[in-house]
């Protein structure tokens, strides 16, 4: 069973409505890479140009936020769930 | 171009968002927009359309601001928050669809903030919140290419239950 990637709500659109998507990946990196480049309008939506995980795109590998981990290079196993959570952020000026 | 989106919401709902707005004024508020999706994008008979919402806003979930440090001029909604404005949707049988701010004394326009952190696809409503009273309340939605909102129409009614 490969990695299994929860793709939240607001970015399904770009994913073919898909609410999930599997990889074999090594590391959360890896399978993210997967994913955008399997559906390729969701990159800037997670990522900065510079390439770094936008700050309010949350990720975890089986409930465990992976800023608290290995960041990108946690690795993963066949059968783990790498979740996206959003974080809602904006302010007047 | 594509065609302005419309947002439908009931008075009712859009004066708890003007009143949570007053409640926390000098400080922004926040809540999840709780509701759902039609089926009418792309439909062209101008009846069904009139009749069905692109979008419909059918209860909210206040949250409290988590931006302690900065509350006049920022707002922030945890992932658990997230998380939990979703289980209250799923409850009801809806969708979290979008969430609403304050701008205290400030326009309800987006700022340069708002657009660095959107997301896509959701509703963004604004209040804008002078001396203490709700003013002009607007929606957005963020532009595919991320470069800009486009504005959302809204629309104060709800359908008549079936």
């Amino acid at each position: 069973m490969p990695v299994k990637v929860m793709i939240p709500t607001p970015l399904r659109p770009y994913a073919g409505k898909r609410d999930s998507a599997e990889f074999q990946a090594k590391t959360v990196g890896e399978a993210l890479g997967h994913l955008t480049t399997e559906f390729a309008e969701l990159r800037k939506h997670l990522f900065t140009e510079e390439g770094k995980l936008r700050s309010f795109v949350n990720v975890y590998v089986n409930d465990e936020d992976i800023r608290y981990l290995a960041k990108e290079n946690t690795p993963t196993k066949d059968g783990d769930t790498i979740s996206i959570i959003p974080s809602i952020a904006g302010g007047c000026n | 171009m594509a065609d302005e989106s419309t947002l439908w919401i009931s008075g009712h709902l859009a004066e708890k968002i003007r009143a949570h707005g007053a409640e926390t004024y000098p400080h922004e508020c926040c809540g999840a927009l709780l509701g759902r999706d039609s089926g009418v994008v792309g439909e062209t008979d101008p009846e069904k359309v009139a009749a069905t919402p692109q979008r419909e806003i059918l209860g909210l979930f206040p949250l409290v601001n988590r931006r302690e440090d900065s509350p006049r001029n920022r707002f922030s909604v945890t992932s658990d928050d997230v998380l939990a404005a979703e289980k209250e949707a799923r409850a009801h049988g809806v969708d979290v669809v979008g969430w609403y701010h304050s701008h205290p004394d400030h326009p309800a326009r987006p700022s340069e903030y708002d657009r660095d952190h959107a997301w896509p696809w959701y509703s963004y409503i604004i209040v804008s919140v002078q001396n203490g009273a709700p003013q002009e309340m607007t929606s957005w939605r963020l532009n595919d290419d991320r470069q800009e909102f486009s504005p959302e129409g809204i629309e104060i009614r709800h359908r008549a239950a079936v």
